[in-house]
């Protein structure tokens, strides 16, 4: 076991400086330097001077290697740079924005979670009844709707259902507090994004978790189970959703981490100030330090998770610890 | 101990496993329909959006660029068949020609970036070694970035509009392409007459392309359909942010921006329809991938 922890460990590795350089290269290719984009910002003239000077200062006329290399060591060390836009450090910018973004995360995984394994195991169970076709029709409905348009479309139903109950129509806040110091504003605000992320989440979820405990019924060891007179709910609970929620663990690790990409447009449909607005208005301002921050982050996300994921799954299941 | 004696099915002769190649393509069809409903129902929904897209300025009733600022926000009814938006525009015909662009970018991303996945992937199957090494790795690593952050982080450097949306969706999509098939064809290159092309001294590249690649095909077919699904909703989602399609180009994501929370309760519609048409399209398209994957592949069902 902790071989294998330790092997996952460094195979991460290469990945994480493999996208620093893939982002490195993309913002290379952006006309203009960064330099030319802080001064020149809103038509005024450049000053060439002053433009070679900031050049010199980011070392931008040392060979590329060097500068991957100082661009990666610079991240190693948690420095990434300074806003183009806000002027803040990068850190302070995705630290003051990270909290929102990863209540929303948790809080949609534990409703996938909560929703999709349930649902998905009675559907296996009744194979083909009523049951199962309804679920079956949820989840693919689930993956086929943006969830931001289904975050639009709850805001028009709350914004309705309270104007045409109370007349006066009422949003949800924007302004994020944190549950500690007012859990009711923090549910407010956080519920409808949670709701609409963790139905795309808990579709996928729904559906695998179906297939796998379909396939699961079918082994042998099930029919020996039942042979031997177990009851039913050992059989189901023991032995076939222990073994069937195996891959479901993995996919849920994996969409956790896509999860951060959904955000980037639901919390733009919400009016939240997570990253993934931030994300979007880094793109809009041509915030390059701050582009290549978030991309990184989201990636290195992605990394870990699927690291944790791993791990979590050999101890799961000894066949892979062991191979 | 009791002999026991076969029953009618197993007397009867065995059924002819290649009846299927020998079937009419017209046959085909109709078993297909016949077997898979759902499917059917889905294909149809892709065809009258591709259509529609295709047939835009004969099918929209209006200019879908048209203000009609006496006839602003309108509820669907007789003249503007699904109303009108805060600028007078007709809702119906703008849909209409949003089906143009959700087309466009769905189908061209999938296809172009499915076809490069499929050659990479046949290819770092068939020669093994470093070059599928390195190739895994780098695989890895563009796996890394969920698909709307690779697409924005593309549209940062390149810019917004149609063809840079088409490329931006395209580069995610090919190493998700690449590695499913690479798997496939890695079972592919075990077979013999692989060996036997080598053997008669055939070009790498006519093994790879004609002897790999068609072997391939039906998982590949199916994860496409999956593709143009992901790169309607990716189309939406970038144009909803205003970083994909631009006005004046109809998009059905560009439809949702704005208009949904000031209009809520004087004008849902606007937000309601763009949305239905995006749900239609991907539902559409998913339930044909199913019913496809079903047909070619009985053992892959329910996955």
């Amino acid at each position: 076991m902790y071989r294998y922890v330790v092997t996952r460990l460094l195979l991460a590795i290469p990945t994480l400086v493999g996208a620093a350089a893939l982002v490195f290269i993309l913002m290379r290719l952006i006309p203009g330097d960064v330099c030319v984009i802080r001064m020149g910002s809103g038509g005024a003239h450049v000053n060439e001077a002053a433009v070679e000077a900031c050049r010199m200062k980011l070392g931008l006329h040392d060979p590329l290697p060097l500068q991957f290399g100082r661009f990666l060591w610079n991240y190693f060390t948690f420095d990434f740079g300074t806003s183009m836009w806000s002027g803040n450090p990068v850190v302070v910018e995705i630290g003051k924005r990270l909290p929102v973004s990863l209540q929303i995360a948790v809080m949609a995984t534990l409703i996938a979670i909560l929703l999709a394994i349930p649902l998905g195991t009675i559907s296996a169970l009744k194979e083909n009844t009523w049951l199962d076709h309804i679920v079956r029709v949820l989840a693919i409905a689930g993956i086929a709707t943006p969830s931001f348009w289904l975050g639009i479309m709850s805001l028009v139903l709350v914004l309705d259902v309270t104007y045409y109950t109370t007349g006066k129509a009422w949003m949800p806040p924007i302004d994020y507090v944190s549950f500690w110091s007012d859990p009711l504003r923090n549910l407010s605000i956080v519920a409808l994004p949670a709701i609409t992320v963790g139905y795309r989440y808990s579709a996928v979820t729904m559906r695998l978790t179906r297939s796998a405990m379909l396939e699961v019924l079918r082994e042998d060891y099930i029919r020996t189970a039942r042979a031997k007179g177990l009851i039913e709910k050992i059989i189901i609970n023991r032995h076939a959703l222990k073994n069937a929620l195996l891959p479901v663990v993995t996919l849920i690790g994996i969409e956790f981490a896509f999860l951060i990409g959904g955000l980037v447009v639901t919390e733009q449909v919400f009016n939240l100030n997570g990253i993934g607005r931030l994300f979007v208005q880094a793109v809009q301002n041509q915030d390059n330090v701050l582009t290549q921050a978030l991309v990184m982050l989201v990636v290195a996300i992605f990394v870990i998770t699927n690291l944790v994921v791993d791990v979590l799954y050999a101890w799961l299941d000894p066949r892979i610890r062991y191979s | 101990m009791t002999v026991t004696t076969p029953d009618r099915a197993t007397l009867a002769p065995p059924k002819d496993e290649t009846a299927d190649l020998h079937r009419s393509p017209w046959r085909k069809v109709r078993d297909f329909i016949r077997r898979q409903p759902l499917g059917t129902v889905g294909l149809v929904i892709v065809i009258i959006m591709f259509l529609a897209g295709a047939l835009s300025p004969w099918i929209a009733p209006f200019d879908p660029e048209e203000n009609d600022f006496t006839a602003m926000m309108q509820a669907p009814g007789v003249l503007h068949w699904l109303g009108t938006d805060q600028l007078g525009r007709d809702i119906f015909s703008r849909l209409v020609y949003g089906a143009r662009t959700a087309m466009l970018v769905g189908f061209s991303a999938a296809i172009v970036g499915g076809l490069i996945g499929l050659v990479l992937g046949v290819a770092s199957a068939y020669f093994g070694g470093w070059f599928d090494l390195v190739f895994q790795r780098v695989l890895d690593v563009l796996m890394a970035f969920p698909l709307i952050i690779l697409a924005l982080a593309v549209v940062a450097v390149f810019g917004t509009g149609v063809f840079n949306v088409i490329v931006a969706i395209t580069i995610p999509l090919i190493p998700r392409c690449a590695r499913v098939v690479r798997a496939s064809a890695l079972a592919v290159r075990e077979i013999p007459y692989v060996d036997a092309a080598r053997a008669l001294g055939f070009s790498h590249a006519r093994i790879v392309l004609r002897h790999m690649v068609p072997n391939v095909v039906a998982p590949f077919l199916i994860l496409l359909s999956a593709f143009v699904g992901q790169a309607i909703l990716a189309e939406a989602s970038l144009s909803y942010l205003g970083l994909g399609v631009q006005e004046p180009v109809p998009a059905w994501g560009l439809m949702l921006q704005g208009g949904a929370e000031e209009y809520a309760t004087t004008a849902p519609w606007i937000a309601v329809f763009p949305g239905l048409a995006i749900v239609m399209a991907v539902l559409g398209i998913s339930l044909f991938g199913d019913a496809l994957r079903d047909a070619i592949d009985p053992k892959l069902r329910d996955r």
